[in-house]
């Protein structure tokens, strides 16, 4: 314990130290000013990224947390600061981010009198944060940080928001940083039952189609190697979530690829087809159950997971399995028999061949003039061996992005999947590119979305970072065209874009850039971006009326699947 | 599905904001909260929380487990009337003309084992504890001879079992706390 005072801004500087942080994504204001006042004598020791606009700063800090692993941090100001970090907060909690977020506010005497920037954000932000607490005294700084920290991180991650008031960020206290280690009404990780655990072994053991379906949950968990060793041993087939994307290698013998409303025909339809269905570290959500009424009906479901409230929420499981995967895995990896389903497993590949032939073939390769979506993602793919970290935006971009990038490394693919952020994508590969910087880092985004936070290319030129951005240009919000045309009549009501040059407008940032329209432009120009660690800005003219296939319609069967 | 009036018990620690974190869990699925009773638990520093809602089985059971979710809250359950003894207390004001001048609210006191709370010249005040229904059975009665006031608290429970449950769960915590 130390008796010098300092002030609350540099205690939470210390605090940040403490934790491990490297990095902030921010932007100043009023009722933060102390902090960042504070922070300019630390500016050697955290490097601070000032985005273009605090939705940019939320979503940099889940793009540096889903690469790294570490809590994401972020700081802003009070009042249209806090209200701007909210879709990201939001983002964070549907997608399980830690993400620690820092808010100013107006000094405590100026609490609910409709202060200059004040907003109530601690009532805001209960329903979308683990926690969210308000700090009115700088010797609070210390405790609140730490267990800030604690809860994003452990257990089931999520983010967290401290409102910090502008005077206890003045305010000289005494600083003794404990990390927290413990919280009494929290218990992160759920002790393995060991009664279910030998329930779900034997039931493995007995299956003859077992089938699984892996969620974020093993690489919030580091449990990638766990649930290699789990799936070989008893040669189980398995298909990867949008956000288990790359927790297994795309090659794999074992993966098979994504179930869901645009995953594929083979992990579809085998949903219900398998005796055995288990589920690990993802929540059964409803792009990958369709309806309820006939969703695995024929089989038995295990369902691991960390989180209880997870357990029965959506799909009503036979074995529960709480715990930590890392921990739950291995104790049933334990009991299971060395065995082969190698009938069941093969039967996957008569499917594949047919979407093959009906949907991939074309669509990767096609045979027309027109550029196709899936053809750019698996051209990049392949220019940067499978090895890049990568970043989409929301619409058909993340859905080709997702079918069609393979993955050799783990935490590779970042994505908004619980809230479907457009604007999610340029952001959070600025922060997946400060994370990672060792990495290629693509993004790739639509017309529409790429527009919602295009001002984070400012970041970009100001903070030189490599990011690699691919716009699949098509003129159209395309997933929401394609859905007109599906299911409304082709009655195209307002989806239509009337576009910027995004070329020009990346070189007005100083950021180099090509548009593309034809195939062998585009080789050459995917081989131009990947020349040095520059930012490039690629514009592709794809085929105007593009879609995404197979589809599960909303509200059909995964049985139904369609492939076109 | 059917609906049942259930009694959820929440056990929180003390702090800031935790009414509003409980009831934007019941107001997210328009759940609507038939009484509500907040007070300091038996337990020294925690908060309890006595809820009752008209749902059914899995629902609640969701409920409870979104509000065991929240950081600060340490445990949550549910219980039909069955599983627990529970009560609410209701005043009535009356004319006390009225109590002078027939012994039909004397006997209704007795009856229902009420008591006066207080009697002035122009109003008397009659305290009653009981479920629900025998509250409204005496307001009913009462109301013959006009009721000037009436308020009811909210239900409060305790369960069947011999213990405390939220011991266990206190126990076990401790055991781990590395302080």
């Amino acid at each position: 314990m130390s008796n010098q005072k300092i002030s609350g801004g540099e205690a939470l500087m210390r605090a940040f130290i403490a934790e491990n942080v490297e990095t902030i994504f921010g932007y100043p204001g009023g009722a933060i000013m102390p902090v960042y006042d504070a922070l300019y004598d630390f500016r050697d020791q955290l490097r601070h990224v000032l985005v273009r606009h605090e939705q940019g700063a939320a979503h940099a800090a889940q793009g540096y947390a889903r690469v790294t692993g570490k809590t994401g941090v972020v700081l802003v100001t009070s009042g249209p600061a806090a209200t701007n970090v909210i879709t990201g907060i939001t983002d964070a909690m549907l997608d399980s981010t830690p993400l620690v977020v820092i808010t100013g506010q107006v000094v405590s005497s100026l609490l609910a009198t409709d202060a200059f920037q004040e907003t109530d954000i601690v009532s805001i932000t209960q329903p979308i944060t683990k926690w969210s607490y308000q700090i009115r005294n700088a010797s609070e700084i210390a405790w609140a940080v730490a267990r800030a920290f604690y809860i994003a991180r452990e257990g089931r991650p999520g983010p967290v928001v401290i409102d910090l008031t502008k005077n206890a960020q003045f305010e000289l206290t005494e600083f003794d940083y404990q990390p927290c280690t413990y919280i009494r009404s929290y218990v992160p990780v759920p002790k393995p039952d060991l009664t279910k655990i030998e329930e779900a072994a034997n039931l493995i053991n007995k299956a003859q189609r077992p089938y699984a379906l892996v969620g974020q949950g093993v690489t919030l968990g580091h449990a990638e190697k766990e649930l290699v060793a789990f799936l070989e041993k008893a040669q189980i087939p398995v298909a990867c979530t949008l956000l288990g994307l790359s927790a297994l290698p795309t090659q794999h013998p074992l993966f098979k690829g994504m179930p869901g409303m645009h995953g594929n025909y083979s992990c579809n339809l085998k949903i219900n087809e398998c005796d055995l269905l288990i589920g690990i570290g993802m929540r059964f959500d409803d792009r990958i159950t369709s309806t309820l009424d006939t969703f695995a009906k024929q089989a038995t479901i295990i369902h691991f997971d960390i989180d209880p409230a997870e357990m029965n929420k959506n799909v009503k499981v036979d074995v529960s399995v709480l715990g930590s995967v890392k921990e739950t895995l291995p104790l049933v990896t334990k009991l299971l028999k060395t065995t082969r389903h190698d009938e069941w497993i093969s039967s996957f590949d008569a499917l594949d061949a047919i979407e093959y032939e009906e949907v991939i073939k074309e669509e990767t390769d096609p045979s027309s003039d027109d550029i196709k979506m899936g053809e750019v993602v698996r051209k990049v793919s392949e220019a940067t061996h499978h090895e890049a970290v990568l970043v989409t935006d929301v619409g058909q971009n993340q859905m080709m992005g997702a079918r069609y990038f393979q993955f050799t490394k783990n935490r590779s693919f970042v994505t908004s999947g619980g809230l479907g952020t457009m604007g999610f994508g340029l952001p959070a590969a600025v922060g997946a590119k400060v994370g990672a910087p060792d990495r290629t880092v693509c993004l790739f985004s639509g017309d529409g979305g790429f527009q919602m936070t295009i001002q984070e290319l400012g970041t970009i030129m100001q903070e030189k970072i490599g990011v690699k951005m691919i716009i699949l240009n098509n003129s159209y919000l395309g997933m929401v065209r394609q859905w007109q045309e599906m299911f409304f009549d082709e009655r195209y009501s307002f989806t239509t874009m009337h576009n910027p040059d995004f070329v020009a407008i990346a070189a007005a940032y100083g950021i180099k850039g090509k548009h593309v329209a034809t195939h062998e432009a585009l080789d050459e120009a995917i081989a131009e971006m990947f020349q040095d660690d520059a930012p490039y800005l690629l514009e592709v003219k794809i085929e105007a009326k593009g879609m995404v296939f197979p589809m599960v319609p909303s509200g059909a069967s995964v049985s139904d699947v369609r492939l076109k | 599905m059917e609906q049942t009036l259930y009694t959820v018990i929440v056990f929180s620690e003390n702090r800031p904001g935790l009414l509003n974190q409980v009831s934007i869990i019941f107001a997210r699925r328009r759940l609507n909260i038939e009484s509500l009773t907040v007070s300091a638990s038996s337990i020294h520093g925690i908060h309890k929380f006595t809820i009752t809602a008209l749902t059914d089985e899995d629902t609640i059971s969701k409920v409870v487990k979104e509000l065991e979710k929240r950081v600060d809250v340490l445990k949550a359950y549910f219980y039909v009337d069955s599983e627990i003894i529970y009560q609410e207390v209701a005043l009535y004001k009356v004319d006390t003309e009225a109590v002078l001048n027939s012994d039909v609210i004397e006997e209704l006191v007795r009856k229902y084992n009420a008591r006066f709370l207080e009697i002035t010249r122009s109003f008397s005040v009659i305290e009653m504890a009981g479920h629900t229904d025998e509250i409204k059975e005496l307001y009913d009665a009462l109301n013959e001879f006009g009721v000037m006031q009436f308020v009811r608290s909210g239900r409060i429970a305790i369960t069947k079992s011999t213990k405390e449950l939220l011991s266990d769960f206190l126990a076990e915590r401790n055991l781990e706390d590395p302080r």
